[in-house]
């Protein structure tokens, strides 16, 4: 029972997480007034994808075909390390979540080498504006989580996401609501520009010169696009189970229960993204620093107000 | 009600970070006057023991002066202007932020160095003005346009009058009135400044006002 | 007493504002300034009361010193802006810099903030709250922000700029101090904790730390707006570009009541025997403004700028004298009081130069003596006094202090405070001597402007003040003598 519980996180996630653009999709529809494409339009991409064949070019070498595959295990073995609600990660140890940051890191890292190997200017130009992203977003995230922590447990806890997340309760809202009011701020912040989001990038557009996630991915195809896709899908679940576990703090006897009402969550945080990308616009190219550096000093407020 | 304060206190923290990072004047000036409003609000919760004149004054004059008035005459100056926003400071806007997440780090560190002797409403309340302060000097350093040399300056008051609020609660009222109106007339004079500037120079980039000089 | 002495001024500006007609207005400007200066003179003669305790307003004696002081210097300047007014006029008239157009600022603006700054100086000396205290210079800087702006062209606005930016920011520092004065006080619930008396009943029971911290906030504040080194960016701009007759109230009046504000803060530090902390930190900033003013003076190429880093030097001698305590003290407010007087003269010739050359340019000016030879002798006597050479008064209190400084034993304080009074004796006479000798100078090129003939009210207010220097110089009258030391001693002085 108790391996059942700690697997169960992982595989509810690896089903339900392409869901999440499906209702993405459906939200953006539903603004933009049409029906959509079907929630499980997303299943019906990947089992396409993954059907086809492959074709790279003569010029790439080992590190293009390598990306898609390291990167969606670097994105699955951090999702080893998050729980949902109560519901426990399959693994914890004190400090994951440096680990967790360091895997997304390295799933970034292998994306931009494998859009730098296909020798394409566009692509090298979406590769360095994602490390500029992923740099400024690596420590606003990890000073948010520290926040966080700190806000579970003053301190006392172990450090690792499975002692901090289940911990946030309706009682730390009321003992540090502006904390973790900033650290939610500051982690959308960051789940938008880790994800490729609008306002920080436009998964929806078509112009190769204002793409930066998108562009990158242009040389993959068949099973390489599906395990992008499918990676991109994961990382969505686990940088938004982060978000759920603080703001959707419900923390009821049951782990099955507390773990439902937070799927639930996951459903409002892809409905909330849907809405942004249909309200707002992209920030230029050169605001999007700011906007992370902003995220980072909400969670250095949060966390000197917690820490004080 | 200090849960109450420590969120007023925090918010008025935000704003100063907000004012850091902006480049529209526009937006610079309605953030001044959302921390006037602020400020306004402070007095409500932080100020139990007090008089209520005392503290409907205090309370109703910097929101109407600080959040609507200093705004309004701001935007007056603006409207002549032909900028619309700060170019190029001369401390960029990310490095603007981060000095401001040092200037945090230093007011924490002062304030609690600097216990203050009586009871204070709210622990962060000498950190907060502190920052306040520093963001204020640090705009009006950093910033070449006038106007937000002037919105540094109300900010820098603001910090100072958070500071009187919370460690000096036992003002005479008069002294404070007397200080609102100070303020007043120097945010007044300030904006006929500009608004001169303007006519004259066709600009209002006070790097560029250097023709005295030894 | 009080109340009349207050509201004199501020009644008048207003009405400034309102009268339409330039001659009935410059008749109030003069009629005000007198009914000022013979309030002002009644208060001297009878001696200051004791102040009631908790009064937020009394006249102690170092406010009534300097309320003496301004109210002089205010009637001598005011009797010299009917002339200035009558010359200057508004209607558009051509820059002799730049040589482009300008307009004057109305009289009207002129006349009623000459009078507003009066009031909010009289408030400043007879504020014994120190919030009080603080919102009347404050208000100094806001009502003489749009007399350096009177002439409406580039440089002005630039100076004014400057003017109030800087000594608002300085000022607002001067607040934070206050607070922390507050702070610092004990029993802050009896309801007035910032007033001077109980400030200084409290003494030792007053928090050193914040009091400290109090002391150096306010020292940066108020010495922003004195002149003190390195803050006084603002004051050579806009000495040199407003008009004389307020460049001679800034100088003479204005540095005088933010120097007041410092005395302020001084007294209650040494009620709480932290006398030694900030004296140390007077005498420092009196230095660093005394080397800062010598180097900016030799081979100044501008007489108004030159006359400004002179005020700098001043300040730094008031700020080194109360710093060294005993006899300096009292050497240094004789000091105060030779300094506005002089400078206030210097101000006002120098306008008389400007008006007649039509230029700043210390090269360009030549001959004063043989062109103006009332306003020349004038310049060069005012030379002589403000670089302390006797038989003025400036000699006497600077020599006073230097008396002190070798008598407590500081040396090399002593030693540095001469070498830099010989510097800049010897930087100003260069330029002075340069400008009063030799032949009016024929401008190559341009048409030759005749240079106008001297006009008794431009002439009389300096004189009069420069005879008040001389007697100053050779006789302390006993009721000055007595008020200076009362002053003197409220500071630890003797």
């Amino acid at each position: 029972m108790e391996i059942l519980e700690r697997l169960a996180h992982t595989v509810l996630a690896a089903l339900l997480a392409p869901l999440l653009l499906g209702v993405i999709a459906r939200t953006k529809a539903a603004f933009a007034g049409r029906r959509g494409p079907p929630l499980v339009q997303p299943y019906r991409d990947l089992r396409r994808l993954l059907g086809k064949g492959a074709v790279y070019s003569t010029t790439t070498s080992w590190v293009f075909r390598a990306g898609p595959t390291v990167g969606l295990a670097a994105i699955v073995t951090a999702l080893l390390f998050v729980p949902l609600g109560t519901l426990p990660a399959a693994f914890a140890f004190p400090g994951d979540l440096v680990a967790v940051a360091g895997l997304l890191g390295l799933a970034r890292l292998f994306s931009g080498r494998a859009a730098l190997d296909t020798g394409s200017s566009f692509e090298g130009m979406g590769a360095s504006r994602e490390a500029q992203i992923g740099a400024l977003a690596e420590p606003a995230l990890l000073l948010a989580l520290a926040a966080a922590a700190s806000a579970a447990a003053r301190g006392g806890g172990d450090w690792s996401l499975s002692g901090i997340l289940p911990a946030l309760s309706g009682a730390s809202w009321i003992a540090h609501g502006p904390t973790l009011a900033m650290v939610t701020f500051a982690l959308l912040g960051v789940f938008l520009a880790e994800n490729a989001r609008v306002p920080v990038d436009d998964p929806a557009t078509h112009l190769e010169l204002t793409m930066v996630h998108e562009v990158m991915v242009l040389d993959h195809g068949g099973p390489d696009l599906a395990f992008i896709l499918y990676g991109a899908a994961l990382k969505l679940w686990v940088l938004g189970s982060v978000i759920v576990a603080i703001t959707v703090p419900v923390r009821t006897g049951s782990a099955w229960v507390n773990a439902a009402v937070a799927a639930g969550g996951m459903v409002l945080v892809a409905v909330f993204v849907g809405i942004v990308e249909s309200s707002m616009a992209r920030l230029r190219l050169i605001r999007v620093p700011q906007f992370l550096v902003g995220a980072a000093v909400l969670a250095v407020v949060a966390l000197a107000l917690v820490l004080r | 009600m200090t849960s109450l304060t420590d969120l007023l206190l925090v918010l008025l923290v935000l704003t100063g970070f907000r004012l850091l990072g902006l480049s529209r004047l526009g937006a610079s000036i309605r953030t001044a006057g959302m921390q006037g409003v602020l400020l306004g609000l402070l007095p409500l919760v932080a100020g139990e023991s007090w008089p209520p004149l005392r503290m409907g004054l205090l309370a109703g004059g910097s929101m109407v002066l600080k959040g609507l008035v200093f705004p309004w005459l701001l935007f007056r100056a603006l409207r002549e202007a032909e900028v619309r926003r700060e170019i190029e400071p001369f401390v960029g806007f990310n490095l603007s932020l981060l000095a401001g997440t040092l200037c945090l780090g230093a007011s924490l560190w002062l304030g609690g160095g600097l216990p203050l002797p009586g009871s204070a409403p709210s622990s962060l309340a000498v950190p907060a003005a502190l920052f306040t302060i520093f963001c204020g000097l640090f705009l009006i350093v950093a910033r070449k346009n006038a106007l937000n040399q002037v919105v540094g300056y109300l900010v820098l008051e603001n910090g100072i009058y958070v500071f009187g609020v919370t460690a000096v609660p036992h003002q005479p009222l008069l002294v404070e009135l007397g200080v609102l109106l100070d303020v007043f007339v120097a945010v007044f004079v300030m904006g006929i400044t500009v608004f001169h500037i303007q006519r004259a120079f066709d600009h209002i980039d006070t790097d560029q006002l250097s023709s005295l000089k030894d | 007493m009080l109340p009349a002495l207050c509201a004199i001024p501020f009644a008048a500006g207003l009405l400034a504002f309102a009268v339409r007609r330039d001659g009935p207005r410059r008749v109030l400007l003069v009629g005000a300034a007198a009914a000022h200066a013979a309030l002002a003179a009644a208060v001297w003669l009878e001696p200051p009361t004791e102040a009631t305790a908790g009064a937020w307003f009394a006249l102690d004696a170092a406010g009534c010193l300097f309320l003496g002081l301004t109210s002089a210097l205010f009637l001598a300047a005011s009797v010299y802006a009917v002339g200035y007014l009558a010359r200057e006029g508004s209607g558009r008239r051509e820059d002799f810099e730049e040589g482009f157009p300008f307009a004057n600022a109305p009289e009207a603006v002129f006349a009623g903030c000459l009078l507003l700054f009066l009031g909010t100086m009289t408030l400043v000396c007879a504020s014994q709250h120190l919030g009080m205290l603080w919102v009347a210079v404050e208000a100094t800087t806001l009502a003489s922000a749009p007399l350096i702006y009177f002439h409406r062209h580039r440089r002005s606005l630039e100076a004014t700029w400057k003017y109030l930016l800087v000594c608002s920011v300085g000022i607002a520092v001067a607040l934070l101090g206050t607070f922390l004065l507050a702070v610092a006080c004990p029993g802050q619930g009896d309801g007035s904790p910032l007033v001077l008396g109980s400030l200084v009943g409290a003494g030792p029971a007053l928090a050193a730390p914040w009091l400290k911290a109090a002391f150096a906030l306010l020292l940066v504040g108020y010495g922003t707006k004195m002149g003190l080194a390195p803050f006084h960016a603002w004051l050579p701009d806009a000495h040199s570009e407003a008009p004389s007759v307020v460049s001679a109230l800034l100088s003479g009046a204005l540095l005088n009541c933010a120097f007041l504000g410092i005395l302020r803060a001084g007294q209650v530090l040494g009620a709480a025997g932290h006398a030694a902390f900030y004296r140390e930190l007077l005498v420092v900033f009196g230095i660093l403004s005394m080397a800062l003013a010598a180097v900016f003076i030799v081979r100044q190429g501008d007489y108004k700028r030159m006359l400004a880093y002179s005020s700098v030097e001043h300040m730094g001698i008031l700020a080194l004298g109360v710093g060294l305590g005993g006899s300096a003290v009292f050497g240094a407010l004789l000091h105060a009081v030779n300094h506005s007087l002089t400078k206030g003269a210097l101000f006002l010739v120098a306008g008389n130069v400007l008006a007649a050359y039509r230029t700043k340019s210390t090269s360009e000016v030549r001959g004063i003596l043989r062109t103006l030879p009332l306003s020349g002798v004038l310049w060069v006597l005012g030379f002589l006094a403000v670089a302390g050479s006797p038989p003025f008064g400036p000699f006497l209190s600077e020599l006073v202090i230097f008396k002190a400084a070798v008598d407590g034993g500081h040396l090399l304080i002593a030693a540095a405070y001469v070498a830099l009074l010989a510097l800049v004796f010897a930087g100003m006479s260069a330029t002075v001597l340069g400008m009063s000798l030799g032949e009016t100078p024929e401008a190559p090129g341009a048409p030759a402007r005749p240079l106008r003939g001297e006009r008794l009210l431009a002439v009389l207010p300096p004189a009069a003040l420069a005879a008040a220097v001389l007697c100053l110089g050779l006789h302390v009258p006993g009721g000055l003598a007595k008020l200076l030391a009362a002053a003197a001693a409220v500071l630890g002085g003797s």
